[in-house]
């Protein structure tokens, strides 16, 4: 890499605010996902002319640009698959207005997802969307991936929550993208470029919209025997128009890695359980308790608890929000996958899931944002076999094509990123997928911001071969 | 994929394990259990300041991993980043997959001490604070004698020129000095404390080294709360330092060392338990397994000892208070102590003892739970840093007005108390017991 850029990246920043060394590059290879690649330069933006800098030494120099939130991304979405610059934005973690009256705040992208909740807790109110990696992850990350989480259920995934958003394109160009009102007229601009993975441009500034807490919330834990009677609980729910806030369903096999962490109570001899959160005015909330409390029971839940207060609704959260983790306790090694099927076929894919971890000789646990059909398959295998890698690679590869078979999608949550952009052919086609380019191109014609994600990319010799077995401790969640 | 050739050969280097110091470096099976998901980051305070990888702990995971594997040297940069942890323990407590950090950055300075060359100034000073003075209850009485003089007289050109102080935080910070105390606790050695009214425990108090001239207030405030909640309370004679700072610093053959000494002086009492009001020391005390390798005829006294090692809080909290309590009306705020928190997992304990007292009302500030700097000596090695957290630190204590910062930790107390005398914020410090003990009522059974 010529030093000239090196120099305008170190004049514009100061020598803390740009890393070059590799030993320091080293430890920008991975983010949350199973991918790796090393970056030339690491930079640390604080305000939105360091990013129009940073952006204009790169094109000046034809050097790649990847945005970088917590890097707690599951798809490789901030790693540098072409080398350049990482732009890392945990230094732009202000809070920069709170509009308490209208509900909405001001943030850099770096402000921390959990962070801008406790920090408006007290007008009480919170943003929505709560990704199980909330505590860590950034509300920039969370634009780019439109992040959803166990309660976007009821209150929509991230873009439901963007009102406008500042954006530095490759190009170069400063854009302000809608506006702080809900509804505007024109196009809904900050809509398109939610959930672009961080390949249309990078975003310096998001003003979200804020969600008042709900005044009462119950929160119920079904223990099942079966799988499918809390499968079949599920559909009844829905079918009655009980709108839980949440309804997770997490396997026995899960339930058991989890509650040695937690230590919430979580009954280990079950196959199942649910996990639903019914909120709204106090009155309300409880009638709704009361009716689907009924539907467990009538579906054969072996015991249905409960929360009695903050403290325990809590703890039965925490076990689900830490659920991928906690496998780390139980095998050393997993692939954990994330799909999207039509929520009433939950049943016969459970089956199909099982059939194929059989078939491959794994063990799968299975996680659900059961309300709206996102599982997340979790396939235990052993890292240090390679015929194991490929082999959960095959598993992981059989379940999402079943998922798409049924009229599901290929990811859910965690992005298409490098993980998944060789099956985006399952679901699109060439034409569904040279519109999006076009799309792109309006704002990276160049293809200089986040270089080789998303769409399937043609592989260069050295990547036309196996994918070497993983890193013991890498292929995760 | 070109990218993924970068990827690291993850695999065991235990070949190593005929290696006599194959336990004083980072394991496979610790440090594989990092999923590099990024979950602790936000919970790490150096993170906070800096946010960069090589200052969190899924970077200095890495780090160690990289370095066992040969793919990083053991040079300036590492050492560098594991020196700037704090060895809060955050990260544990953040971390799902249930990486146990505080054993992994042990083990990784224990590779340091053992594999890398300090510059010779940092080599004679902690030579001299890990290996002869700590260990030594007569060097530390007599570094705290010069100490008093120091305080008392002014005599600041010799206490300096003894570089001893060093490690008790003189250098450019004597605010922070702990006030050494007239009478030392040393004498108190030895000694049994008759329970009040019916006995319902028999105790051993771990009086630990530096507390001894500086905290001998507070170690007196535990006996009497302790009699008074009908405890019999003997100070065994032998005891020596507990090795925390010994060990945090890579130091292990002083830690090992000490730690045998210990086993013995508290072999034999028949003790319901060994109690310590330094949140520190009980962290390391519970952990003296880890120091011994297993198959290590020291093992099992380790496990015997460790088991009986309890926080005071926690003791006092699970035995439940009956002596009368006072009103003392105050606002409080409680620190939780790293070590208490991240590393034995008690939270409840102290808030429950000060919620006991008639009057206190409790304020908690917001990120209690996030280290004040202290960190052992942190704040003399990483004096600025720890500054930086401090101030943090105190501006969120402001935020509660409350009267009385509570703690669980000696070390906790003297930062906090430099805080107040820094930010000239007029909050008194002090140990939850020793807001027990102003509550007793004189004269009580
Ligand atoms: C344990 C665990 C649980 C998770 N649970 C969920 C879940 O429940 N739901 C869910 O949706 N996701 C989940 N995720 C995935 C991940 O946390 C989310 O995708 C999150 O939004 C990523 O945020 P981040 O700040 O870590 O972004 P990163 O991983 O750093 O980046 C993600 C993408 O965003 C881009 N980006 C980041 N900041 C900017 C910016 N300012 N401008 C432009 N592009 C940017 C990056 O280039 C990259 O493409 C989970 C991850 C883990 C490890
Ligand atoms: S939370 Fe645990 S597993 Fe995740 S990166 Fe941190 S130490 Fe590693
Ligand atoms: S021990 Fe504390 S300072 Fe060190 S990595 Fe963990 S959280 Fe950070």
């Amino acid at each position: 890499m010529p030093p000239p850029i090196l120099h305008e990246l170190k004049h514009q920043l100061g020598p803390e605010g740009v890393l070059y060394q590799p030993e320091d590059l080293l430890l920008y290879e991975y983010d949350g996902s199973v991918e790796r690649g090393r970056p030339d330069f690491v930079v640390f933006p604080r305000r939105t002319e360091d990013v129009v800098a940073i952006v204009g030494a790169a094109r000046r120099h034809g050097v790649p640009l990847v945005g970088r939130g917590a890097g707690t991304g599951l798809s490789g979405g901030a790693i540098a698959r072409r080398g350049g610059i990482v732009v890392s934005f945990a230094r732009m973690n202000r809070i920069l207005d709170v509009d308490v009256e209208n509900r909405r705040a001001r943030v850099q992208p770096g402000v921390v997802n959990s962070d801008l909740s406790v920090a408006v807790a007290r007008a009480n109110l919170h943003f929505a969307p709560d990704p199980s990696s909330q505590k860590a992850c950034t509300i920039g990350g969370n634009v780019s991936e439109n992040s959803g989480g166990p309660h976007t259920l009821a209150y929509g995934v991230t873009t439901s929550h963007v009102l406008a958003l500042e954006v530095v394109l490759p190009t170069g160009e400063l854009l302000h993208l809608g506006n702080s009102a809900v509804d505007t007229p024109g196009y809904d601009l900050p809509g398109l470029f939610v959930g672009t993975e961080g390949t249309f441009g990078l975003v310096t500034e998001i003003t979200v919209k804020l969600t008042p807490l709900p005044e009462a919330v119950q929160t119920l834990m079904a223990v099942y025997d079966t799988v499918d009677e809390a499968t079949e609980t599920v559909a009844e729910i829905t079918a009655r128009g009980i709108t839980p806030a949440a309804c997770e369903m997490l396997d026995g096999w899960t339930i058991r890695a989890v509650e040695s962490f937690v230590h919430a109570g979580f009954p280990l001899d079950c196959s199942a359980i649910l996990l639903i959160d019914l909120d709204g005015i106090r009155e309300e909330a409880a009638a709704q308790a009361e009716e689907t409390l009924a539907v467990c029971q009538r579906h054969g839940a072996r015991e249905v608890r409960v929360a009695r207060d903050g403290a325990e609704r809590e703890l039965l959260w925490k076990g689900r929000k830490n659920a991928f983790g906690a496998i780390g306790r139980l095998s050393p090694t997993y692939y954990t996958q994330d799909g999207v099927i039509p929520r009433t076929k939950l049943p016969v894919t459970l089956r199909r899931i099982g059939e194929i971890g059989k078939k491959y000789g794994f063990e799968i646990g299975n996680i659900f944002h059961a309300g709206d059909g996102n599982l997340h398959p979790i396939i235990l295998f052993d890292a240090s076999q390679e015929q194991q890698f490929r082999n959960a690679v095959a598993a992981a590869d059989e379940i999402i094509a079943f998922c798409v078979e049924l009229g599901g999608a290929i990811t859910g949550e965690h992005g298409v990123g490098m993980e998944k952009d060789r099956l985006m052919p399952l679901l699109f086609s060439e034409e569904d997928l040279s519109l999006m380019r076009r799309v792109r191109d309006i704002f990276n014609p160049e293809d200089l911001l986040n270089p080789g994600k998303v769409f399937p990319v043609l592989k260069s010799c050295g990547e036309i071969r196996a994918r070497p077995a993983p890193a013991k401790s890498g292929v995760r969640a | 994929m070109a990218a993924n050739s970068a990827r690291t050969g993850e695999m065991d280097p235990a070949s190593a394990a005929l290696d006599v110091f194959a336990a004083d470096r980072p394991q496979y099976a610790d440090y594989s259990r990092c999923v590099h998901c990024g979950l602790c980051l936000n919970h790490c305070p150096t993170y906070r300041l800096w946010h960069v990888e090589a200052d969190s702990p899924r970077g200095r995971i890495r780090q160690m991993m990289l370095v066992d594997q040969g793919q990083l040297a053991l040079g300036p940069s590492y050492v560098t980043h594991i020196d700037r942890c704090l060895d809060c323990r955050a990260c544990e407590t953040a971390c799902p997959s249930g990486v146990e950090y505080g054993k992994l950055v042990e083990a990784a300075r224990a590779q340091i001490e053992q594999g890398y060359r300090r510059p010779w100034p940092a080599r004679i000073a902690r030579d001299w604070a890990f290996r002869r003075l700590l260990p030594q209850p007569r060097r530390i009485a007599a570094a705290a004698r010069l100490l008093r003089m120091y305080q008392r007289s002014g005599l600041g050109r010799l206490a300096r020129a003894t570089g001893i102080l060093r490690l008790l935080g003189l250098r450019d910070r004597e605010r922070l000095l702990p006030k050494v105390d007239s009478e030392f606790f040393f004498s108190e050695l030895g000694k049994t404390f008759p329970a009040r009214g019916t006995r319902r425990a028999r105790v051993a108090l771990f009086a630990g080294c530096v507390a001894q001239v500086a905290f001998s207030e507070l170690h007196r405030a535990t006996i009497r709360v302790l009699q008074a909640n009908g405890c019999e309370v003997v100070v065994p004679p032998r005891q020596v330092c507990c090795g925390a700072l010994a060990s945090h610093a890579g130091v292990r053959d002083v830690a090992r060392d000490l730690a045998r000494e210990n086993f013995a002086a508290f072999e034999d009492g028949d003790f319901d338990a060994i109690l310590t009001s330094a949140a520190g020391c009980g962290s390391a005390l519970k952990e003296y397994p880890q120091l011994f390798p297993s198959g290590d005829p020291a093992r099992e006294p380790a496990a015997c000892f460790s088991g009986k090692v309890r926080d005071v809080t926690e003791f006092l909290a699970s035995l439940g208070l009956t002596a009368p309590l006072g009103r003392l009306p105050l606002r409080v705020t409680y620190q939780d102590s790293c070590h208490l928190a991240h590393g034995q997992g008690i939270r409840e304990a102290p808030r429950a003892l000060l919620c006991a007292i008639p009057g206190v009302e409790l304020v908690e500030m917001p990120l209690a739970e996030q280290c004040c700097g202290s960190a052992g000596v942190y704040n003399v090695t990483q004096t600025k840093t720890s500054l930086e957290l401090l101030a943090l630190k105190m501006d969120a204590i402001r935020e509660t007005g409350a009267q009385v910062i509570a703690t669980a930790n000696p070390g906790c107390i003297l930062q906090l108390r430099a805080g107040t005398a820094i930010h000239g914020t007029s909050q008194e410090v002090l140990h939850v017991v020793e807001l027990l003990d102003r509550a007793l009522v004189p004269g009580s059974p």
